[in-house]
């Protein structure tokens, strides 16, 4: 057992993963001597030298088009788009080559490809280094899409993502790196689309992704003060969502609140909303609610990112309004 | 002389193909646009002769001719184009993808461009490799104005990736003279610029490309990195069939076809070659029944049924 942080838990599962298979690579802007942009891949380039680390120009096209090439030649590569807010730059590689080989060619080759990438979400880094565009590529056939919230998750998932034959779009968290977690010793191995429920309770579910895991687990303390308990979930999968466990909850508490760092028309909430409504909506005692940033462009500057977003008082608040 | 015979049928195939699935289309069997491969039948099968199975091709949505100049079996491939339960990918492909990983053949595309980077991608682990496979992507002209050829050409000499960057110019970018969108005409020029060797080829001339392709693919092998191709051809049909060619004179059409690529290596092979003009009619005899056997296969054979639409949309393997 060893404290670590999100970003060491992410190195020690990508270092522990390109130990046991020398088909893993790691390409990105600035991975190699660097060590990352933001330091997540420390200690690998030593590691493994420097064609299985390695940096490439600011091509963020061709950085995951070599994934998709080596993918389907015997590789597993690991490519990394520094922030997502750089996808439309490579989209097409990754939701019309990496998402669709595998089904257009009748499987024939596999896409065993990690796109791992950072969402700046409250670091008031500006417009163009803070969105959480999860929904974007959750709606593609063919792409997993995985979000964790935690060190342990992190690592977990990570090798997970690895070792999976699917594309996986893997969403770091830049404000979670210093949130330290116990990690057992040994294999942690976390199945991708499988939601953790975080704390158990029966009166409100609170389905809460990323950043906004630990506000709810927060909020949740408040409450619990007032005697209301709160269940909380992480899907940490994003696509393909666990419903089953969100449905199973809500069954049990009658009322459902989604919180995420993204915004809310046709986004994650919306989804987890007709899912509830779908499966569940005879159990209902309340109207599902989402709780996001309000529609605009997150602008520079810590102010407006805490104006913004969601934050355990203003998540308790959801809570109490939906109990009225 | 048993290799200039294999060019030969290698070119003939694809010209008949092409022109069979053509009638095809005109008499209302072939579901879907086509992309005729006609009139550059020496680029594909001028490069391919260099390779082995083991090398690594991607094709483009004007694929046929690499399919088969990569030796891609006839008739599943033909399947493949009327979307068919026999074709080589189950039908799911259609006419802009097939693939054939034993042979190396990573697929098609139907996103101009797009194929480069990810043939780089199949060179990076030729390079891993170590074993002197190459990588070859073709492409045509008009991808050589997407971002995807910027970044490829750029990586790949940065890397001294095993790649061939081989761009058929066939003159027209879709339904755009190449002219109109370029400062300069000849994609080879851009070669220097990116630190990387750049050959203009006359692509109608079967040898030419062989003898050209031969350079890059030894190059590559070597380790000492990619060199780009510019095969200078014309497409003899439209973007599509069915297109209707407004943008061009039919003037222009029939000079370039009196440059025919397949008749123009059949004379060489019997006026310099003292090969049998009968021998050569054999062989074209033959191929036509192969190619008429194919389409009728395929014009039999059923489409895949509905209900497998979801197939295959996640590969099966979760954690191992």
């Amino acid at each position: 057992m060893a404290s670590k942080n999100y970003c060491w838990a992410l190195i020690d599962a990508l270092r522990e993963e390109m130990e046991r298979d020398p088909a893993t690579l790691l390409i990105g802007e600035d991975v190699g001597a660097a060590g990352g942009a933001f330091g997540t891949s420390r200690g690998l380039l030593d590691a493994f030298g420097p064609l299985r680390v390695r940096d490439t120009p600011i091509s963020e096209e061709i950085i995951v088009g070599l994934g998709v090439g080596a993918a389907m030649t015997g590789q597993r590569p690991i490519v990394e788009i520094m922030f997502m807010d750089f996808l439309g730059l490579c989209l097409d590689q990754i939701f019309n080559q990496a998402a669709k080989t595998h089904y257009i060619y009748n499987g024939a080759f596999k896409m065993p490809l990690v796109i791992r990438t950072s969402a700046a979400v409250e670091m008031g880094i500006g417009p163009h280094h803070s969105q959480l565009l999860e929904c974007w590529v959750g709606h593609v056939p063919g792409l997993k899409v995985v979000m964790p919230s935690t060190p342990r998750d992190a690592k977990g998932l990570m090798k997970s993502a690895i070792r999976d034959d699917n594309p996986v779009v893997f969403i770091e968290h830049l404000a979670m790196h210093k949130v330290k977690e116990d990690i057992e010793d040994g294999e942690v191995l976390i199945p991708i689309g499988k939601a953790d429920v975080k704390r158990e309770g029966r009166d409100v579910t609170i389905v809460a992704t990323g950043l906004m895991v630990a506000r709810a687990l927060a909020a949740a303390d408040t409450l619990a003060k007032d005697g209301i308990e709160i269940e909380v979930i992480d899907p940490r999968t994003i696509s393909p969502l666990d419903v089953d466990t969100i449905i199973a909850s809500v069954k049990k508490t009658n009322r459902a609140l989604v919180v995420t760092s993204s915004l809310k028309p046709f986004g994650f909430g919306s989804e987890v909303a007709a899912e509830i409504m779908d499966r569940a909506f005879f159990h209902l005692d309340a109207p599902v609610q989402r709780l996001t940033p309000p529609f605009t462009p997150a602008p520079f500057g810590k102010a407006f990112d805490n104006y913004l977003n969601p934050n355990a008082d203003s998540i308790a608040d959801a809570v109490r309004g939906m109990l009225k | 002389m048993n290799d200039f015979i294999e060019l030969f049928e290698r070119m003939m195939l694809i010209r008949l193909c092409e022109e069979q699935l053509n009638e095809a289309f005109a008499k209302n069997l072939f579901p879907g646009y086509i992309h005729s491969y006609l009139g550059q039948e020496a680029c594909a099968v001028g490069v391919c002769a260099l390779l082995d199975d083991r090398d690594y091709i991607m094709s483009n949505h004007r694929g046929r001719g690499h399919y088969l100049a990569k030796g891609m079996a006839l008739e599943p491939m033909v399947a493949e184009m009327f979307g068919k339960e026999t074709g080589i990918c189950g039908g799911r492909g259609g006419e802009m993808h097939a693939a054939d990983p034993d042979l190396g053949i990573l697929g098609g595309n139907g996103i101009v461009g797009a194929g480069l980077p990810i043939a780089a991608g199949a060179a990076y682990s030729a390079q891993l490799e170590g074993k002197g496979r190459v990588s070859v992507a073709f492409f045509g002209e008009g991808a050589s104005n997407n971002g995807s050829f910027n970044e490829t050409m750029n990586v790949a000499a940065a890397w001294k990736l095993p790649l061939l960057l081989v761009c058929e110019n066939n003159l027209y970018a879709e339904m755009t003279p190449f002219s109109e969108t370029v400062g300069e005409e000849d994609v080879a020029r851009r070669a220097e610029g990116y630190g990387m060797p750049g050959e203009i080829v006359d692509g109608n001339d079967v040898l030419a490309v062989r003898e050209a392709a031969a350079r890059a693919v030894a190059r590559a092998r070597d380790g000492h990195g990619p060199t780009l191709l510019e095969l200078k051809t014309y497409r003899w049909g439209g973007h599509f069939q069915g297109d209707p060619r407004n943008y061009r004179s039919r003037e222009e059409e029939k000079a370039w076809m009196e440059k025919c690529p397949v008749a123009r290596f059949r004379k060489t092979l019997v006026e310099e070659h003292g090969v049998a003009e009968a021998d050569l009619a054999e062989i074209e005899e033959k191929l036509r029944g192969q190619v008429e056997v194919a389409i009728e296969k395929a014009l039999e054979a059923e489409v895949p049924p509905p209900e497998t639409a979801m197939d295959h949309v996640f590969a099966a393997s979760g954690v191992k």
